[in-house]
Formats: C-alpha cells, structure tokens, sequence
C-alpha cells in the first residue's frame, strides 16, 4: 500500500481551504503544534505543512494562472529518511507514509536540504523537525465515521481538488485518475519517486475572441474610439 | 543556502585539524626536515585537538535540539553526517593516546607512536571524506552534488594542516624547508581545485522551474510564493549572491586563502620572522573560512524553483 494524494491542477482555485485545515487539524495532532511566530506583527511567519503557490503558465493571450498546493510527496525514494542520523526520519513500511519522530529529532535540518519540496519546516520553539502525516490521525481513526477517514485538506477542499488513496491499488479512485488525466510527479529527473501526483489542467477550446469583434456594439465602440480625440 | 556560521566553522576548522593531524603523521614518518620533536609533536597535535574541538562544539550549535544529538551516531548504515559523527568521535582517542605516549616517553616516532599518530591520521582523512559526503549526496543542490566537494574539502584541510606545521616551526626557528614546500604545494594545488570547482558549478543544469511544475513546454513565471512573509524555506534556502559581488568575494578569497599564505611562508622561511608565519596561518584560516561561506552561499536548493527562481 502507498497512500498519497493526487491534486488537480484543472480545478484548484487557489483559496488556501487545505493550508488551513491542515493547519486547524494538525496544531492539535500527533507533532503539534505548528508553532507560529509574531502571528500578528509585521512579520508573520510559522510552520505549515501544506503551501500554495501561484504560477503563470504560457505567454498572453495563452497564459493561465495555475494554483499549486504542495506537501510533502511521501516519496518512495525518500532522501530525508536516509540522510537522517538519528533515525528520527522513517517510512513506514506498511503505507509508505514518512513521518518524524518529534523524540528523536536533534533539528540539524539535514533532512530538509534533502527535500527538493520543501515539505519540511523546523519548528523554532520544539526545535524539531516537522511535517506533512498525511493525518495519520484521522485516517486510522475507527471512532470516526468512515467518510471522514481522510487528511483534513482533502476533506475540507471546496473545489474537490485533492484526492485520497492507495496509488499501489490500480483500480483505486486516484490510480484512475491520474491514468486517465495524464497525473505527473514533480521534479522526476530527481529520482525521488513520489507518491504524490498532479493532474493537468483539461484542455478547453479556445474562446473565439475573433468574433466577438465583429458584433454591431463593439464596431460602434471602435468607431466611436477611432474619431473621438481625446 | 543560509551560510549558518556553526556549520561553516564545522568543516573549516574540524578540517584544519585533521589536516595537522595528517599532516604530523606524515612529517613524522617521514622524518621530514629531521621530524618533529617531542615539543613540537605535542604542540601541533594539541592544536589539532582544538581545532577539531572548535569545528565539533560549534556543529553541536546549529542543532536546535541539542539533547537529542547523541542519538546522531545511530544511523551510520545510511547517513553521512552520522558517519562523520561517529569518525570524528573515533578521532579522539587515538589522538589523545598517542599525546600521552609522546608526553610520557617522549618517542615520536617509534612503533607504538606512529602507530597511534597514523592511526589518528587516517581517521581524520576519513572523517574529512564523510563530512564532503554530507554535501556531495544532496542531489537538490547542484553546486554541491559533485565529487570536487570533499577532494576540495581535502586539499584544503591538508593545506591548512601543513601551513600550520610549517608555521610551527618557522616560530619555533626550527629547519622547515620540506614543510614550507610541501605547504606551498598544497596551496597551490587548493587555489587550482577550487577554480575546477567554480568552472564546474558556473555551468547552468539540473531542474527548472517547468520540470518542478510540469509544465514542460511553457514559460512558467511565480505570481504569488503564498506567503505574506518569509517562512522557513526562504530563510534557510533563499540566500544567493549576485554574480559580481560573487566574484570580488572569490577574488578576496583568493588572495586571503592562498597568495598571502603562500608568500609569508616564502618569506617567514627566508627571513627567520615568526610574525609572517603567524600571518600565513592566519590568513589561510580566514580565507578558506571565506571559501566555506561562498560554498553555502552560491548553493542554491531546488526548493527555490517553486519561489520563483527560473534554474537552479
């Protein structure tokens, strides 16, 4: 079994929703909290699991804004893991999910320079090194109902962006997708193998802007634009 | 990279002493220049001892969980840095038994000692080897992902260990001639190694900002890095240099590491003065010190590819 999350980059708009739950979620979870400091000074900063950046893809007119959520990819190459002296950084064998022993880590950040995706963040005040669980807390947990046995972000995602599964399992609903959309890894000249996978945006046809021109209104517009001086 | 001084300090002064170290093993096998004497022997391998003791304590503050840092010595199968750990920790003993041989029976070079002084040698090679390693496995940092990083942090720390030896007994009016060369040579082999070095790591490859997206085949541009503030990425990755402040550095550190030593042991050796011996290792110390800050500096991790930075 090797669970992961794949992420549709069609359908992400960008809200941060999963940032923040993870945050809400994990700050009580099994390595919290997720310390923040000078929350509300100038200079707000603090551990987060879950980032989302904002890319321009292509030239105008063929630009689109993509929104990319990154966590940790819970690689099967995982370099963090074996570079770590201490044995605070394993995989677990039965799931593939990596985690830090918050017991075991000295916080020399080793770890995260072996991470080319920067799921890693020291936390200042425990001094340890702190990451992604895949909310191993939720995802085990019986007491709860059995819909709910996913990461915060997944459940919490508005535009159902993210998905939840065992990329091992051929038929499961994330292998599938990322089959039938075309689901790449980041960086794979890496060699890190991760889990995680990004689906592309859909190709859409084109909106037929050339039309549009010829419209009574917008030919007065021009009209109107040409003649009137300013 | 953020250029931590704690690290810097690590492989910049623990280098130097198992460079005197080796350094010692060898004058002292050899009978170079007549060898050591007991007085000499103890004094280089005690500045070895604070040298290395220097580069280990300083390390010890870069964590920010210090009581966990013994348990960096278990997991030797696969780290680097824990085979440093537990090289340099190796290191010690035989260092200490062989100045206590040396104190105690003043033989520096009959068969227990050298055994002892070799012994302690190689350890500090290896050590040296593990601590380049450290770096050189990152396949996220290009400027650090190659074989030229521990042959470098050799040369260097030998030629910091033999301009000291060779300082050491220029001060001590002692002859010095095969030191001062076998010094000179060093230096000169360090100035050459790390311009191999700079010609390596000026080739632009690696990721790119299209291939850490996917999107292979458009120009890519960051909008936002999603953050209203720095965060831990940027502090700890999202140092760099511009390529003209990089190269007035590297000029500095040029003249600093190598011309200055390398001049005031020819003429320390020549005119019999302590002070320029004084100066050449003290120069060196600074100058290769400026050369570890450029390592961290123009190290540039992937992780910036996703705050905007278009290669690596």
């Amino acid at each position: 079994m090797r669970l992961g999350l794949v992420i549709d980059l069609d359908t992400c708009v960008g809200c941060h929703a999963c940032a923040v739950a993870c945050k809400e979620w994990n700050t009580s979870g099994t390595t919290a909290p997720l310390t923040d400091y000078d929350p509300y000074g100038a200079k707000p900063s603090g551990v987060w699991f879950n980032r989302i950046r904002h890319f321009e893809v292509g030239d105008y007119p063929y630009n689109k804004t993509i929104n990319f959520p990154m966590s940790c990819m819970h690689c099967e190459n995982a370099e963090c893991v074996t570079v770590c002296p201490t044995g605070a950084s394993y995989k677990r064998a039965e799931d593939g999910i990596v985690l830090v022993d918050q017991n075991k880590c000295m916080g020399c950040n080793y770890c995260s320079w072996a991470c080319p995706y920067g799921a890693r963040e020291l936390d200042r005040v425990s001094g340890t090194m702190k990451k992604c669980t895949l909310c191993i807390d939720r995802i085990y947990d019986m007491e709860i109902p059995e819909e709910e046995r996913q990461p915060a972000c997944v459940l919490t995602c508005p535009a159902h962006a993210r998905m939840f599964g065992d990329v091992d399992d051929p038929e499961s609903p994330v292998s599938r997708a990322v089959r039938e959309r075309g689901g790449y890894q980041l960086m794979p000249e890496l060699d890190y193998n991760p889990t995680n996978h990004y689906l592309p945006p859909r190709v859409h046809a084109p909106i037929p802007i050339e039309e549009l021109k010829k419209k009574a209104v917008r030919k007065v517009k021009e009209w109107v634009n040409r003649v009137v001086e300013r | 990279m953020h250029p931590a001084l704690a690290v810097i300090f690590l492989t910049l002064f623990s280098g130097g002493g198992f460079g005197i170290m080796a350094l010692t093993a060898i004058a002292n096998d050899f009978q170079i220049d007549g060898g050591l004497n007991p007085l000499q022997t103890m004094i280089a391998v005690i500045l070895s001892l604070v040298f290395v003791s220097i580069g280990m304590l300083s390390s010890t503050a870069h964590l920010a969980n210090p009581k966990n840092a013994w348990r960096a010595f278990t997991r030797w199968r696969t780290s680097w840095l824990a085979r440093e750990g537990v090289f340099a920790v190796l290191y010690y003993p035989f260092a200490v038994l062989y100045l206590l041989w040396v104190f105690f029976t003043s033989g520096t070079h009959d068969v227990a000692g050298l055994i002892l002084l070799n012994l302690a040698g190689v350890i500090g090679l290896i050590t040296i080897f593990c601590q380049g390693m450290i770096y050189a496995v990152l396949r996220t940092i290009r400027q650090w992902n190659t074989a030229l990083v521990p042959a470098n942090f050799y040369v260097m720390g030998l030629a910091i260990g033999a301009t000291v030896l060779a300082a050491e007994r220029i001060i001590m009016g002692a002859p010095a001639g095969t030191l001062v060369g076998i010094a000179l040579a060093l230096l000169a082999a360090s100035a050459v190694m790390k311009g191999i070095y700079y010609f390596w790591i000026s080739r632009p490859g690696g990721p790119t900002i299209r291939t850490a997206t996917g999107f292979n085949r458009s120009t890519v541009r960051i909008l936002e890095q999603g953050h209203t503030f720095g965060t831990f990425l940027t502090e700890e990755f999202g140092h760099s240099l511009s390529a003209a402040n990089a190269r007035s550095i590297k000029v500095i550190m040029y003249i600093f590491a190598f011309v200055i030593p390398i001049a005031a042991l020819v003429i320390g050796i020549v005119t019999g003065q302590s002070a320029f011996a004084w100066i050449a290792v003290l120069s060196v110390v600074f100058g290769i010190g400026v050369e570890r800050w450029l390592f961290f500096v123009e190290a540039q991790h992937v992780v910036n590819l996703y705050h905007g930075r278009q290669q690596c």
